[in-house]
């Protein structure tokens, strides 16, 4: 594909670190020294002679380094990496907010970035007098904004309070302004940072409908994101950030998932050593959570063939209540896939003693889809009423499809949509022609 | 390749989305070092923007104000009230045969207009330091708009002053009138250039925000907003007018109360110093620009 929508090269960013940072501002004094002693720092170099380079040196920060990628029109590039590594300094960058010190980036197309939802919002400005401010502001014409306001305001669903000052706004409502707003601006390439982190779920669906519709029209979408499940359902390239360089670039599922099994080493099993910190109250409370394998042994990654095991451990503190553990998961999208609880026999109905317990949950294997899921552990009892502990995220497994043939994918090795994979008995059956 | 089974990929083909007619624009992102020439299309380009930012300012300056515009008024009315009593009746101060308070009110006007302009566009990219982090539009757009929002008070305060001047039964000719727009311009020119270089320094050293107040003072009775600059003889009138604000008040008094011959060698040494202030500002300001959201 020749037709490239972005070009990055080389890029590279370096922040001062000590004074800049530390202080806010350069001391006047400093600059004029700066200033004063540049033209010889430079004369000395040529010399060969070496001033003060360490000090130099170690008081800047590469937040970017040797950064080179291309995309090509109409690609939704994911981007992920762990906080502080350097995703949001490109995104910065490629946004024109700053400017990088070496390197070179080409956009071929009107550009648009949403660092942030409701970037240029006034308090004191009306629903209406904002939507222009913020539209102009990324990149709407006015007569563009006149074009578009009803459908932003529908969007929205303010229409009652347009007229009113966004101070008097939910946060609801403000949100949903904002994103309006910013779902209707048309760029050839769109850059975008965790802005589907806000609102509630319905506008999070919203927000996800809106980048599928922004995909099926060709735009190219650079995406910055913390949420692997958004990358993966929405991008079709990923890059891994990691320490100011790019670690991966590849296929979205598999990228995320490599970075997710990365992380997943911490993360398959989580213990709290200390009572102290552990989620619970003063009946019960969790010590320890884990996935495993049939032979016990604790896995990040499971074959789709096999069984997979939940392990929570949690002690009892007061004997006589009936506990029910649970779990709740999560695929890639966020959805909650299924919640699972102990309706076995054992301990239905019966009161626990005290002592430190641990149930397994056992999912079938051929059952879920490829891909991660996130297990929220919880323990409550039914009546009264009490939910123990709830820990969210807990723990983290991948399930993993190699195309051999005996999974339910059979031999295709493309996409395979679906949170579930059974791998059903068919039958078929085969008679005569009707004849005639 | 990979071979695809959802609905998505049946559909294939070219993406349905409007075209794009342009041919599509290309930016190029890259280090700058040194002094960069100044990018006039691309203020032009964000147009749009600089009219919302205009807009913006003003709707929201008399927000939730009792008395809302007549603050506008307020402010240099009362000054004048204050001069003409004490300099005016007390003191004595010569007034080129004016009655002082037009003489001094004559004078405030454009003052008002520049110093809150000044004042406003220093503080403008630390006070925007949340849109500067979060968007890109030319940062030299927030000093101006801030500039420009102050033309309806000063189109309030300037009635006022025609309101006077027919009270005091002057009647300015309409030849000199035409000049009061340049007037206005030059005093514009010189708070964006003093502007510019204050708003990109306080992004860096905070100090600016305790010279600005201290600036305008000393600013204030550098004008001859109080005294006529008559008191000084040339070649030191002149020089004096280095000082661009001194060629925009005493332009506003010739043109509106027709007191004597224009004051061309004044308005040109003021036209030439808030030339110089604003294009080194501009130039000063497009240097640093790139760091702002490093640094705000």
């Amino acid at each position: 594909m020749a037709d490239i929508a972005v070009k990055v090269e080389n890029l590279g960013k370096r922040y001062r670190i000590g004074t800049a940072r530390t202080t806010g501002s350069l001391m006047l004094r400093e600059v004029v020294t700066n200033a004063l002693s540049r033209p010889f720092r430079r004369f000395s170099h040529i010399n060969g002679a070496h001033v003060k380079g360490s000090e130099i040196s170690s008081s800047y920060i590469w937040a970017l380094q040797n950064v080179s990628f291309e995309v090509p029109r109409g690609q939704i590039l994911g981007i992920i990496g762990p906080n502080g590594a350097g995703k949001s300094t490109l995104l910065k960058i490629l946004s024109r907010i700053t400017r990088p010190t070496e390197g070179r980036v080409e956009l071929h197309g009107r550009v648009a970035s949403l660092l942030e939802v409701g970037t240029g919002f006034h308090p004191e400005l009306t629903g209406r007098e904002n939507i222009y401010l913020s539209g102009s502001l990324f990149g709407m014409r006015k007569t563009e904004i006149d074009r578009k306001l009803d459908e932003i305001v529908a969007f929205a669903e303010i229409e009652k309070f347009i007229e009113t000052p966004v101070k008097h706004y939910s946060s609801g409502m403000y949100v949903r302004l904002a994103f309006a707003v910013a779902a209707h601006l048309e760029p050839e390439i769109l850059i975008l940072d965790e802005v589907l982190a806000v609102g509630d779920v319905t506008f999070q669906r919203k927000c996800l409908n809106k980048m599928e519709d922004v995909k099926q029209r060709g735009r190219t979408v650079l995406f910055v994101s913390h949420s692997m499940p958004a990358v993966t359902r929405l991008c079709d390239r990923a890059l891994l950030i990691e320490d100011g360089a790019i670690q991966q670039d590849g296929r979205a599922a598999t990228v995320t998932s490599a970075y997710l099994l990365s992380k997943l080493n911490t993360t398959a099993e989580r213990t709290w050593p200390d009572p102290a910190n552990a989620p619970g109250n003063d009946i019960a409370r969790l010590h320890r959570v884990r996935v495993c394998v049939e032979d016990g042994v604790t896995a990040a990654s499971v074959d789709i063939r096999e069984p997979i095991g939940i392990e929570m451990v949690y002690d009892v503190l007061k004997p006589g209540h009936v506990l029910l553990p649970f779990y709740r998961f999560f695929n890639e999208a966020g959805l909650c896939v299924f919640i699972a609880q102990d309706a076995g026999t054992e301990w239905r109905g019966r009161p626990r003693p005290l002592g430190r317990f641990t149930s397994v949950a056992w999912i079938p294997g051929n059952l879920l889809a490829e891909g991660t899921l996130l297990v929220s552990a919880g323990l409550y009892t039914l009546d009264p009423f009490t939910v123990h502990f709830i820990e969210k995220d807990t723990v983290a497994f991948h399930v993993i499809e190699s195309a051999d043939g005996s999974s339910a994918r059979g031999e295709w090795d493309g996409n395979w949509e679906g949170v579930f994979r059974p791998l059903l008995k068919w039958t078929t059956q085969v008679c005569p022609l009707p004849s005639g | 390749m990979t071979r695809q089974l959802n609905e998505r990929a049946a559909i294939g083909g070219p993406p349905s989305g409007p075209a794009f007619p342009d041919p599509p624009a290309i930016t190029i992102i890259q280090p700058e070092h040194g002094w960069v020439p100044l990018r006039l299309r691309e203020f032009w380009e964000f147009r749009d923007v600089l009219y919302f930012l205009v807009w913006k300012d003003i709707k929201v300056r008399y927000r939730q104000t009792l008395i809302g515009a007549a603050w506008a008024i307020i402010q240099p009315l009362t000054t004048m009230v204050v001069f003409a009593f004490f300099f005016g009746h007390l003191v004595k101060v010569p007034s080129d045969g004016l009655p002082y308070p037009l003489f001094a009110f004559a004078a405030l006007v454009p003052w008002t207009f520049f110093a809150r302009g000044l004042t406003l566009s220093s503080d403008s990219l630390v006070a925007n330091g949340h849109l500067i982090t979060k968007i890109y539009f030319p940062r030299l757009l927030l000093p101006f708009a801030r500039i420009l929002s102050g033309l309806p008070d000063l189109a309030l305060s300037f009635f006022v002053l025609l309101g006077m001047t027919y009270w005091f039964h002057i009647f300015p000719g309409l030849i000199s009138l035409l000049w009061l727009p340049a007037l206005v311009l030059l005093a514009m020119a010189t708070a964006l250039g003093v502007g510019l270089w204050l708003s990109a320094l306080n992004v860096q050293y905070r100090d600016v925000q305790h010279v600005v107040p201290f600036l305008t003072q000393l600013w204030f009775f550098a004008t001859p907003i109080a005294y006529p600059s008559s008191l000084l003889h040339e070649p030191w009138r002149t020089v004096y007018a280095l000082n661009p604000m001194v060629g925009v008040v005493e332009g506003f008094r010739w043109a509106l109360l027709a007191n004597g011959n224009p004051p061309g060698l004044v308005l040109a040494a003021s036209a030439l110093a808030a030339v110089i202030v604003l294009v080194t500002g501009a130039f000063f300001f497009q240097r640093v620009e790139g760091s702002f959201a490093d640094v705000v």
